[in-house]
Protein backbone atom coordinates (compact mmCIF):
# COMPACT_ATOMS: atom_id res chain seq x y z
CA UNK A 1 0.00 0.00 0.00
CA UNK A 2 1.31 3.41 -0.88
CA UNK A 3 2.50 5.75 1.83
CA UNK A 4 1.16 9.26 1.30
CA UNK A 5 3.14 12.23 2.47
CA UNK A 6 0.74 14.77 3.91
CA UNK A 7 0.87 18.21 2.30
CA UNK A 8 3.20 17.09 -0.50
CA UNK A 9 2.07 18.23 -3.92
CA UNK A 10 5.17 18.19 -6.10
CA UNK A 11 5.85 19.76 -9.40
CA UNK A 12 4.35 17.27 -11.86
CA UNK A 13 6.73 17.63 -14.72
CA UNK A 14 5.25 15.55 -17.48
CA UNK A 15 7.88 15.94 -20.18
CA UNK A 16 7.59 12.67 -22.10
CA UNK A 17 11.32 12.79 -22.80
CA UNK A 18 12.00 12.27 -19.09
CA UNK A 19 12.18 8.66 -17.93
CA UNK A 20 10.19 7.85 -14.76
CA UNK A 21 11.58 9.40 -11.60
CA UNK A 22 13.85 11.85 -13.42
CA UNK A 23 13.84 15.65 -13.26
CA UNK A 24 15.23 18.11 -15.74
CA UNK A 25 18.42 20.02 -15.01
CA UNK A 26 20.02 22.80 -17.02
CA UNK A 27 23.43 22.62 -15.36
CA UNK A 28 25.75 19.63 -15.51
CA UNK A 29 26.26 18.03 -12.09
CA UNK A 30 29.50 16.15 -11.44
CA UNK A 31 29.52 12.75 -9.76
CA UNK A 32 32.72 10.75 -9.39
CA UNK A 33 33.86 8.42 -6.63
CA UNK A 34 37.36 9.82 -6.33
CA UNK A 35 39.65 12.61 -7.41
CA UNK A 36 39.66 13.74 -11.03
CA UNK A 37 42.69 11.97 -12.50
CA UNK A 38 45.11 14.16 -14.45
CA UNK A 39 44.92 12.71 -17.96
CA UNK A 40 46.23 14.76 -20.85
CA UNK A 41 45.44 14.10 -24.49
CA UNK A 42 49.15 13.54 -25.10
CA UNK A 43 49.39 10.57 -22.75
CA UNK A 44 45.86 9.26 -23.34
CA UNK A 45 45.46 5.96 -25.13
CA UNK A 46 42.63 3.51 -25.62
CA UNK A 47 42.97 -0.25 -25.74
CA UNK A 48 40.50 -2.92 -26.77
CA UNK A 49 41.50 -6.31 -25.43
CA UNK A 50 39.70 -9.30 -26.89
CA UNK A 51 39.04 -12.46 -24.89
CA UNK A 52 41.92 -14.07 -26.82
CA UNK A 53 44.30 -11.48 -25.37
CA UNK A 54 44.64 -9.77 -28.73
CA UNK A 55 45.01 -6.02 -28.22
CA UNK A 56 44.10 -3.06 -30.37
CA UNK A 57 45.33 0.36 -29.28
CA UNK A 58 44.80 3.97 -30.33
CA UNK A 59 46.59 7.13 -29.32
CA UNK A 60 44.87 10.52 -29.15
CA UNK A 61 46.23 11.38 -32.60
CA UNK A 62 44.95 8.09 -34.01
CA UNK A 63 41.51 8.70 -32.45
CA UNK A 64 41.42 12.17 -34.00
CA UNK A 65 42.17 10.66 -37.41
CA UNK A 66 39.03 8.49 -37.26
CA UNK A 67 35.66 9.69 -38.57
CA UNK A 68 33.82 11.55 -35.78
CA UNK A 69 30.09 12.00 -35.25
CA UNK A 70 28.09 14.67 -33.43
CA UNK A 71 25.36 12.84 -31.56
CA UNK A 72 22.66 14.93 -29.84
CA UNK A 73 21.27 12.79 -27.05
CA UNK A 74 19.45 12.86 -23.72
CA UNK A 75 21.43 11.75 -20.68
CA UNK A 76 20.07 10.36 -17.41
CA UNK A 77 21.89 10.08 -14.07
CA UNK A 78 20.81 7.49 -11.52
CA UNK A 79 20.66 10.34 -8.97
CA UNK A 80 17.61 11.48 -10.95
CA UNK A 81 18.76 14.41 -13.05
CA UNK A 82 18.39 14.29 -16.80
CA UNK A 83 19.70 16.62 -19.46
CA UNK A 84 17.91 16.73 -22.77
CA UNK A 85 19.42 17.44 -26.16
CA UNK A 86 23.10 17.44 -25.23
CA UNK A 87 25.50 17.52 -28.17
CA UNK A 88 28.79 15.66 -28.15
CA UNK A 89 31.54 14.91 -30.61
CA UNK A 90 33.17 11.53 -30.65
CA UNK A 91 34.01 8.34 -32.49
CA UNK A 92 31.41 5.61 -32.66
CA UNK A 93 32.48 2.37 -31.02
CA UNK A 94 31.34 0.70 -34.24
CA UNK A 95 34.44 2.23 -35.84
CA UNK A 96 36.76 1.14 -33.05
CA UNK A 97 35.40 -2.40 -32.80
CA UNK A 98 35.14 -2.92 -36.56
CA UNK A 99 38.29 -5.02 -36.94
CA UNK A 100 38.15 -6.77 -33.59
CA UNK A 101 37.63 -10.51 -33.82
CA UNK A 102 35.57 -11.61 -30.83
CA UNK A 103 32.92 -14.01 -29.61
CA UNK A 104 32.35 -11.92 -26.47
CA UNK A 105 28.91 -10.90 -25.28
CA UNK A 106 30.12 -8.41 -22.65
CA UNK A 107 32.57 -5.57 -22.21
CA UNK A 108 34.17 -4.15 -19.10
CA UNK A 109 35.12 -0.50 -19.50
CA UNK A 110 38.27 0.55 -17.65
CA UNK A 111 39.14 4.11 -16.67
CA UNK A 112 42.20 6.00 -15.54
CA UNK A 113 41.86 6.11 -11.75
CA UNK A 114 40.68 2.52 -11.53
CA UNK A 115 36.95 2.85 -12.25
CA UNK A 116 35.20 0.06 -14.15
CA UNK A 117 31.70 -0.55 -15.50
CA UNK A 118 30.23 -3.47 -17.44
CA UNK A 119 27.91 -3.51 -20.43
CA UNK A 120 26.55 -6.06 -22.88
CA UNK A 121 28.54 -5.77 -26.11
CA UNK A 122 25.37 -5.20 -28.12
CA UNK A 123 24.73 -2.06 -26.04
CA UNK A 124 27.84 -0.38 -27.40
CA UNK A 125 27.35 -1.35 -31.05
CA UNK A 126 25.03 -0.20 -33.84
CA UNK A 127 25.34 3.53 -33.17
CA UNK A 128 24.60 3.34 -29.45
CA UNK A 129 27.98 4.34 -27.95
CA UNK A 130 30.86 6.72 -28.59
CA UNK A 131 34.24 7.72 -27.29
CA UNK A 132 33.36 11.37 -26.72
CA UNK A 133 35.90 14.17 -26.54
CA UNK A 134 33.76 17.30 -26.99
CA UNK A 135 30.67 18.51 -25.17
CA UNK A 136 28.61 21.37 -26.65
CA UNK A 137 31.42 22.30 -29.01
CA UNK A 138 34.13 22.51 -26.35
CA UNK A 139 36.82 20.01 -25.36
CA UNK A 140 35.42 17.72 -22.68
CA UNK A 141 36.34 19.13 -19.25
CA UNK A 142 38.38 16.94 -16.89
CA UNK A 143 35.56 16.81 -14.27
CA UNK A 144 33.26 15.41 -16.94
CA UNK A 145 35.75 12.77 -18.04
CA UNK A 146 38.04 14.69 -20.36
CA UNK A 147 39.97 14.17 -22.47
CA UNK A 148 37.80 11.19 -23.49
CA UNK A 149 34.83 9.47 -21.91
CA UNK A 150 32.53 6.70 -22.94
CA UNK A 151 29.06 7.93 -23.97
CA UNK A 152 26.24 5.37 -23.75
CA UNK A 153 23.20 7.63 -23.47
CA UNK A 154 20.52 4.93 -23.35
CA UNK A 155 21.78 3.68 -19.98
CA UNK A 156 22.18 5.51 -16.65
CA UNK A 157 25.22 7.72 -16.89
CA UNK A 158 27.49 5.75 -14.56
CA UNK A 159 27.84 3.36 -17.53
CA UNK A 160 29.36 6.23 -19.56
CA UNK A 161 32.76 5.79 -17.93
CA UNK A 162 34.82 8.97 -17.55
CA UNK A 163 38.56 9.03 -18.38
CA UNK A 164 38.11 5.85 -20.42
CA UNK A 165 41.29 3.88 -21.00
CA UNK A 166 40.06 0.65 -22.51
CA UNK A 167 37.46 -1.99 -23.16
CA UNK A 168 37.94 -5.58 -22.15
CA UNK A 169 35.84 -8.02 -24.16
CA UNK A 170 34.46 -10.88 -22.10
CA UNK A 171 32.59 -14.10 -22.75
CA UNK A 172 31.00 -13.86 -19.31
CA UNK A 173 29.57 -10.84 -17.55
CA UNK A 174 31.52 -9.30 -14.69
CA UNK A 175 30.17 -6.43 -12.56
CA UNK A 176 32.09 -3.16 -12.44
CA UNK A 177 32.67 -0.63 -9.66
CA UNK A 178 29.15 0.58 -8.88
CA UNK A 179 27.58 -2.71 -9.92
CA UNK A 180 29.63 -4.42 -7.18
CA UNK A 181 28.42 -1.80 -4.73
CA UNK A 182 24.73 -2.51 -5.14
CA UNK A 183 23.74 -0.64 -8.29
CA UNK A 184 21.81 -2.39 -11.05
CA UNK A 185 23.81 -4.56 -13.41
CA UNK A 186 22.22 -3.10 -16.56
CA UNK A 187 20.82 0.34 -15.69
CA UNK A 188 17.96 1.12 -18.09
CA UNK A 189 16.51 4.53 -17.09
CA UNK A 190 13.15 3.80 -18.74
CA UNK A 191 12.74 0.74 -16.51
CA UNK A 192 14.20 2.54 -13.46
CA UNK A 193 16.91 -0.06 -13.02
CA UNK A 194 18.78 1.88 -10.34
CA UNK A 195 19.75 -0.63 -7.70
CA UNK A 196 20.40 -4.34 -7.51
CA UNK A 197 16.98 -6.00 -7.48
CA UNK A 198 15.09 -3.19 -9.24
CA UNK B 1 39.81 3.12 -6.19
CA UNK B 2 41.01 -0.45 -5.94
CA UNK B 3 40.14 -1.78 -2.47
CA UNK B 4 38.35 -4.91 -3.56
CA UNK B 5 38.08 -5.97 0.07
CA UNK B 6 35.66 -3.09 0.60
CA UNK B 7 33.41 -4.16 -2.22
CA UNK B 8 30.37 -6.15 -1.40
CA UNK B 9 26.74 -5.94 -2.13
CA UNK B 10 24.70 -3.97 0.32
CA UNK B 11 21.07 -4.84 0.49
CA UNK B 12 18.41 -2.20 0.55
CA UNK B 13 14.70 -2.05 1.11
CA UNK B 14 11.84 0.38 0.85
CA UNK B 15 10.29 1.14 4.22
CA UNK B 16 7.82 3.52 5.78
CA UNK B 17 9.51 6.23 7.83
CA UNK B 18 7.62 8.36 10.36
CA UNK B 19 9.09 11.72 11.33
CA UNK B 20 9.66 11.82 15.08
CA UNK B 21 11.86 14.88 15.60
CA UNK B 22 13.29 17.83 13.71
CA UNK B 23 16.17 20.15 14.43
CA UNK B 24 17.02 23.31 12.52
CA UNK B 25 20.70 23.34 11.61
CA UNK B 26 20.74 26.73 9.88
CA UNK B 27 18.12 29.06 8.42
CA UNK B 28 17.93 26.77 5.37
CA UNK B 29 18.81 23.29 6.62
CA UNK B 30 17.08 20.86 8.90
CA UNK B 31 17.88 17.48 10.41
CA UNK B 32 14.97 15.02 10.34
CA UNK B 33 14.86 12.04 12.66
CA UNK B 34 12.65 9.19 11.46
CA UNK B 35 11.46 5.99 13.08
CA UNK B 36 11.80 3.29 10.42
CA UNK B 37 10.49 -0.14 11.47
CA UNK B 38 12.56 -2.82 9.76
CA UNK B 39 15.55 -0.58 9.03
CA UNK B 40 18.49 -2.96 8.55
CA UNK B 41 21.17 -0.60 9.86
CA UNK B 42 23.78 1.21 7.78
CA UNK B 43 27.39 2.25 7.51
CA UNK B 44 28.47 5.79 8.26
CA UNK B 45 28.57 7.68 4.97
CA UNK B 46 25.74 5.82 3.24
CA UNK B 47 22.68 7.57 1.90
CA UNK B 48 18.98 6.88 1.49
CA UNK B 49 16.36 7.79 -1.08
CA UNK B 50 13.30 9.62 0.20
CA UNK B 51 10.14 9.02 -1.80
CA UNK B 52 7.23 11.39 -1.42
CA UNK B 53 3.78 10.48 -2.71
CA UNK B 54 1.01 13.05 -3.12
CA UNK B 55 -2.61 12.10 -2.46
CA UNK B 56 -3.23 11.52 -6.16
CA UNK B 57 -0.27 9.16 -6.46
CA UNK B 58 2.27 11.60 -7.91
CA UNK B 59 5.72 10.73 -6.58
CA UNK B 60 9.13 12.37 -6.37
CA UNK B 61 12.30 10.84 -5.02
CA UNK B 62 15.74 12.21 -4.01
CA UNK B 63 18.88 10.96 -2.27
CA UNK B 64 20.08 12.34 1.08
CA UNK B 65 23.04 11.46 3.25
CA UNK B 66 22.36 9.61 6.47
CA UNK B 67 23.82 12.12 8.92
CA UNK B 68 23.97 9.89 12.01
CA UNK B 69 25.45 6.42 12.53
CA UNK B 70 23.28 3.33 12.85
CA UNK B 71 20.88 3.62 15.78
CA UNK B 72 18.47 0.71 15.74
CA UNK B 73 15.35 1.61 13.78
CA UNK B 74 16.00 5.36 13.80
CA UNK B 75 17.71 7.28 11.02
CA UNK B 76 18.62 10.94 10.61
CA UNK B 77 18.78 12.84 7.35
CA UNK B 78 20.08 16.38 7.06
CA UNK B 79 18.56 18.31 4.20
CA UNK B 80 19.68 21.61 2.69
CA UNK B 81 16.96 23.69 1.05
CA UNK B 82 17.32 23.97 -2.71
CA UNK B 83 15.17 27.06 -3.36
CA UNK B 84 13.72 25.85 -6.65
CA UNK B 85 13.80 22.20 -5.64
CA UNK B 86 10.85 19.86 -5.58
CA UNK B 87 11.57 17.67 -2.55
CA UNK B 88 13.88 19.65 -0.25
CA UNK B 89 11.41 22.52 0.36
CA UNK B 90 8.92 19.96 1.65
CA UNK B 91 11.49 18.30 3.91
CA UNK B 92 12.96 21.56 5.23
CA UNK B 93 9.75 23.61 5.53
CA UNK B 94 6.56 21.55 5.35
CA UNK B 95 6.87 18.08 6.81
CA UNK B 96 5.77 17.79 10.45
CA UNK B 97 6.33 15.27 13.21
CA UNK B 98 4.04 12.31 12.59
CA UNK B 99 4.10 12.63 8.79
CA UNK B 100 5.27 9.67 6.74
CA UNK B 101 7.58 9.24 3.78
CA UNK B 102 9.04 6.17 2.11
CA UNK B 103 12.71 5.50 2.63
CA UNK B 104 14.84 3.31 0.37
CA UNK B 105 18.18 2.32 1.73
CA UNK B 106 20.83 2.09 2.85
CA UNK B 107 22.55 2.93 -0.44
CA UNK B 108 26.12 3.39 -1.53
CA UNK B 109 29.06 1.33 -0.41
CA UNK B 110 32.05 3.45 -1.38
CA UNK B 111 31.86 6.72 0.54
CA UNK B 112 31.63 4.82 3.83
CA UNK B 113 33.71 4.30 6.94
CA UNK B 114 33.73 0.86 8.51
CA UNK B 115 34.80 0.55 12.15
CA UNK B 116 37.08 -2.39 11.32
CA UNK B 117 38.88 -0.35 8.66
CA UNK B 118 42.50 0.24 9.68
CA UNK B 119 44.26 3.58 9.62
CA UNK B 120 43.51 7.19 10.46
CA UNK B 121 40.70 9.16 8.88
CA UNK B 122 40.75 12.65 7.44
CA UNK B 123 37.32 14.17 6.84
CA UNK B 124 37.01 17.39 4.84
CA UNK B 125 33.56 18.87 4.34
CA UNK B 126 32.26 22.00 2.67
CA UNK B 127 28.86 23.42 3.60
CA UNK B 128 26.14 20.77 3.61
CA UNK B 129 28.84 18.22 2.74
CA UNK B 130 29.33 17.84 6.47
CA UNK B 131 26.29 15.51 6.74
CA UNK B 132 27.86 12.10 5.94
CA UNK B 133 31.10 13.13 7.66
CA UNK B 134 29.22 13.85 10.87
CA UNK B 135 27.90 10.27 10.76
CA UNK B 136 31.48 8.99 10.43
CA UNK B 137 32.75 11.22 13.23
CA UNK B 138 29.99 10.01 15.53
CA UNK B 139 30.45 6.36 14.55
CA UNK B 140 33.98 6.22 15.89
CA UNK B 141 34.73 4.84 19.35
CA UNK B 142 37.57 5.19 21.83
CA UNK B 143 39.29 2.29 20.09
CA UNK B 144 39.08 3.89 16.63
CA UNK B 145 42.14 5.22 14.81
CA UNK B 146 42.76 8.99 14.83
CA UNK B 147 40.08 11.11 13.16
CA UNK B 148 40.42 14.66 11.97
CA UNK B 149 37.63 16.84 10.58
CA UNK B 150 38.09 20.04 8.60
CA UNK B 151 34.81 21.82 8.01
CA UNK B 152 34.65 24.74 5.60
CA UNK B 153 31.75 27.16 6.17
CA UNK B 154 31.05 30.71 5.10
CA UNK B 155 30.02 32.22 8.43
CA UNK B 156 29.23 31.06 11.99
CA UNK B 157 25.51 30.97 11.16
CA UNK B 158 26.17 28.42 8.41
CA UNK B 159 27.55 25.77 10.77
CA UNK B 160 25.59 22.51 10.90
CA UNK B 161 25.67 20.45 14.11
CA UNK B 162 26.92 23.44 16.08
CA UNK B 163 27.53 22.44 19.66
CA UNK B 164 28.84 18.97 18.84
CA UNK B 165 31.92 20.08 16.93
CA UNK B 166 33.82 21.54 19.88
CA UNK B 167 36.66 19.03 19.84
CA UNK B 168 40.42 19.26 19.29
CA UNK B 169 39.94 16.92 16.33
CA UNK B 170 37.64 19.39 14.57
CA UNK B 171 38.68 22.60 12.84
CA UNK B 172 36.15 25.02 11.40
CA UNK B 173 37.56 26.87 8.41
CA UNK B 174 35.54 30.05 7.88
CA UNK B 175 35.63 31.43 4.36
CA UNK B 176 33.83 34.78 4.77
CA UNK B 177 33.35 35.66 8.41
CA UNK B 178 34.80 34.08 11.55
CA UNK B 179 33.60 34.45 15.13
CA UNK B 180 35.60 36.47 17.65
CA UNK B 181 38.64 34.68 18.97
CA UNK B 182 39.41 32.76 15.77
CA UNK B 183 42.89 33.70 14.64
CA UNK B 184 42.73 32.30 11.12
CA UNK B 185 41.72 35.03 8.67
CA UNK B 186 38.64 33.91 6.73
CA UNK B 187 39.63 32.37 3.40
CA UNK B 188 38.96 29.30 1.33
CA UNK B 189 40.77 26.12 2.34
CA UNK B 190 44.36 26.01 1.11
CA UNK B 191 47.50 23.90 1.37
CA UNK B 192 48.55 25.63 4.60
CA UNK B 193 45.24 24.63 6.22
CA UNK B 194 45.82 20.99 5.28
CA UNK B 195 49.28 21.11 6.82
CA UNK B 196 48.13 22.89 9.96
CA UNK B 197 44.90 21.02 10.69
CA UNK B 198 44.87 17.84 8.59
CA UNK B 199 46.82 14.60 8.83
CA UNK B 200 50.11 14.13 6.98
CA UNK B 201 50.19 11.90 3.91
CA UNK B 202 52.88 9.82 5.62
CA UNK B 203 50.26 8.58 8.10
CA UNK B 204 48.23 7.30 5.13
CA UNK B 205 44.81 8.43 6.27
CA UNK B 206 41.75 7.50 4.28
CA UNK B 207 40.44 10.87 3.10
CA UNK B 208 36.74 11.59 2.67
CA UNK B 209 35.87 14.82 0.88
CA UNK B 210 32.27 15.98 0.55
CA UNK B 211 30.77 19.22 -0.69
CA UNK B 212 29.99 21.19 -3.82
CA UNK B 213 31.87 20.12 -6.96
CA UNK B 214 34.26 23.08 -6.99
CA UNK B 215 35.12 22.49 -3.31
CA UNK B 216 35.73 18.78 -3.87
CA UNK B 217 37.88 19.44 -6.94
CA UNK B 218 39.97 21.96 -4.99
CA UNK B 219 40.40 19.80 -1.91
CA UNK B 220 41.15 16.54 -3.71
CA UNK B 221 43.76 18.44 -5.74
CA UNK B 222 45.34 19.85 -2.56
CA UNK B 223 45.41 16.37 -1.00
CA UNK B 224 47.14 14.84 -4.01
CA UNK B 225 49.61 17.73 -4.18
CA UNK B 226 50.37 17.07 -0.50
CA UNK B 227 51.28 13.48 -1.35
CA UNK B 228 48.10 11.60 -0.49
CA UNK B 229 47.56 8.51 -2.65
CA UNK B 230 44.55 9.12 -4.98
CA UNK B 231 43.40 5.57 -4.14
CA UNK B 232 42.86 6.69 -0.54
CA UNK B 233 40.85 9.78 -1.47
CA UNK B 234 37.10 9.27 -1.69
CA UNK B 235 34.77 11.97 -2.89
CA UNK B 236 31.11 12.81 -2.80
CA UNK B 237 30.05 15.82 -4.85
CA UNK B 238 26.84 17.75 -4.35
CA UNK B 239 25.39 19.26 -7.48
CA UNK B 240 27.12 21.47 -10.00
Amino acid sequence: MAVFSRAFHGRREQDPALPPGQYLTEDFPVLSAGPTPPVSADDWSFTVTAESGERHAWTWAELMALPAEEPTVDIHCVTRWSKLGTTWRGVSLDVLLEDVDTAADYVLAHSHGGYTTNLPLEDVLDGKAWLAFEFEGEPLEPVHGGPVRLLVPHLYFWKSAKWISGLQLMLDDQPGFWEELGYHNYGDPWREQRYDGD
Amino acid sequence: MAGTALRRRLGHRRLTARLVETRDETATARTLRFAVPGWPGHLAGQHADVRLTAEDGYTAQRSYSLSAPADGEFVELTVQLVPDGEVSPYLVRDIEVGDEVELLGPLGGWFVWRPEQPGPVLLIGGGSGIAPLRAMLRARSAASPPFRLLYSVRTPSDVYFAGELDSPDVTLLYTREAPDGVERTPHRIDAADLTAYGLPAAEEPTCYVCGPTSFVETVTGLLIDAGHDPARVRAERFGG
